[in-house]
């Protein structure tokens, strides 16, 4: 394992500290336990849009800390949920009377813990679980579809919504019809290694991918062979289309996502195949967004997500924000 | 003569050293078929419970075992914190302000405990977690008569037999669901981790 740490042990700690150096004037990081705040929190009326998860997906949720997005995140160790009275210390750090909405990505550790916050938080509370991801079947035989792209549209979205001044019971319904409008699959072309691991997640052959990968090194759909970028964009737009499903006329924002270790050349390479192929399908893109913004370390891969726009998604879109990690309109 | 705090304290120390102990192993069950965490988180919150019984030793078992449930929620993450969390929490409250602890109280504390995971969880029996091994444990130690030590003892056997059980399961709850067929043939390590810990507790009591 060759890695820039010191220590497994300290990674997120030390990053953390890293990442205050680098935005105090975005965010507080507070340590014991670990939240990372908007400096300006709490913000008077304002709804408090709280999320987090297991670090290693850097810059969500983090990254995303600020106006216009989130009052706060709580990053856990790499790939393992937060702890509840991270999430607690999140809600009382950024309580402006007005209520939390904590957004909750479907896995099992994450949707324990937060609802153990919710349950015992001072405030009121409310909890929506975003679950994109296609590749999963969502039965009673598994813990239902993970969330991933769209928790990054999903937080901007419903940041803005927040920042206007909407309140909870608004800005829980919006971030419900977010919910149901995205859908997200990926595949990993190499899988990543987690620090107090050490050896990677799963093997691949060169010629091997995985598809329908989540977000946590964790194997996917199937493995298949390599093929042309035409042919892996292909792949992961199929079944999002056919799921949701979108169709002709439908206005969307399309997501291309970088796994982390995946060059931009390459992401840029797969968006305009994947535009291409939803003009040829009368499906107008309205908004982009393409980089790596929720990542699995170093794995080489992509994720595509497309969510169907209405005109208030799109205005909240548009909206400023002012975060480390996305910046328009400031 | 029953378990006392201070030989529940050393249980649970027992107990503390076997999941450091077996740390790799954990993360190598994770990694085949969930994220590689479990033996990590267990290890991270059972070495802060450590700690913790080392400033703040309880004298009753109740709190022994509140003490151990707080840490692991505040400390472990994944699913791992929440079930294990509830688990000691609801056994913490089942054995109420007992000074000592015997087959049946520990018995009593084993279902209240199976109750919090299964009200938490949401799994049953064959979904390849810890349920697995917990639900034969509870029966286990039930049907055993006598001292804490029997009890612990009969649960720990069919603990382990459980956590085998779950081999050839395809899992149903947590991200080893994800894999599918794909989980088949390898041994849940919630399962395992049950399994360990009850044996542990259960060499622990023998010895008081």
């Amino acid at each position: 394992m060759k890695k820039i740490i010191n220590d497994p042990e300290t990674v997120v700690r030390e990053a953390l500290r890293g990442m205050q150096a680098a935005h105090s004037d975005l965010l507080t990081v507070h340590h014991d336990p670990a939240v990372v705040v908007r400096a300006d929190a709490p913000v008077r009326g304002k709804v408090a849009i709280i999320s987090g998860g297991g670090s290693g997906h850097e810059p969500l949720h983090g990254g995303f800390v600020g106006r216009g997005m989130l009052s706060a995140a709580c990053p856990g160790p790499v790939f393992t949920s937060p702890t509840s009275d991270q999430v607690v210390d999140a809600i009382a750090r950024t309580d402006g009377g007005a209520g939390a909405l904590l957004v909750v990505k479907n896995y099992t550790g994450d949707v324990l813990n937060f609802e153990m916050a919710a349950e015992l938080a001072e405030s009121e509370v409310r909890s929506v679980v975003i679950d994109d991801d296609v590749a999963v079947q969502d039965s009673s035989y598994t813990a239902g579809r993970r969330g991933v792209g769209g928790t990054v549209l999903l937080e901007k979205i419903v940041g803005a919504a927040a920042e206007r001044g909407d309140d909870l019971a608004a800005c829980e319904a919006l971030a419900l019809r977010v919910i149901s409008s995205v859908r997200s699959m990926g595949l990993a072309l190499t899988a990543c290694t987690v620090p107090h691991v050490g050896s990677p997640s799963f093997e691949l052959a060169d010629d091997e991918m995985e598809i329908g990968i989540g977000i946590h090194g964790e194997p996917g759909r199937r493995k298949v062979k390599t093929g042309s970028a035409s042919e892996m964009v292909s792949a992961l737009l199929e079944p999002i289309l056919e799921d949701l499903p979108f169709s002709s006329g439908d206005r969307v924002l399309l997501f291309t996502n970088g796994m982390g270790g995946t060059p931009l050349l390459e992401l840029y390479l797969a968006h305009g195949i994947a535009e291409q192929l939803l003009a040829d399908r009368g499906i107008t893109v309205e908004r982009r967004l393409v980089g790596p913004y929720i990542t699995s370390l170093e794995m080489q891969g992509m994720s595509l997500t497309l969510l169907r726009l209405d005109d208030e998604m799109v205005e909240l879109w548009d909206a400023p924000v002012h975060t480390a990690a996305l910046r328009w309109g400031v | 003569m029953g378990c006392t705090a201070a030989d529940v304290i050393a249980a649970i120390r027992a107990a503390a050293v076997v999941v450091q102990e077996h740390r790799d192993e954990l993360v190598r069950l994770d990694q085949a078929i969930g994220d590689a965490d479990h033996g990590e988180n267990m290890r991270r919150g059972f070495t802060a419970v450590l700690s913790r019984l080392d400033t703040e030793p309880p004298d009753t078992p109740a709190k022994v075992l509140k003490l151990v449930a707080t840490t692991l929620i505040s400390t472990v993450g994944g699913a791992a914190g929440p079930l294990y969390g509830t688990a000691f929490l609801r056994a913490s409250s089942a054995v109420g302000d007992l000074a000592e602890l015997d087959g049946d109280a520990v018995a009593r504390a084993l279902r209240a405990a199976l109750d919090g995971v299964v009200a938490r969880g949401k799994a049953v029996v064959g979904d390849k977690t810890m349920v697995d091994a917990l639900t034969p444990a509870v029966t286990a130690a039930a049907c055993a008569e006598g001292t804490a030590a029997a009890a612990l003892s009969a649960a720990a056997d069919a603990a382990a037999e459980g956590a085998t059980s779950t081999v050839p399961m395809v899992a149903r709850k947590g991200r080893a669901s994800y894999l599918g067929d794909r989980s088949a043939g390898h041994m849940d390590p919630g399962a395992r981790s049950t399994a360990l810990l009850l044996r542990a507790l259960a060499d622990a009591a023998a010895k008081a």
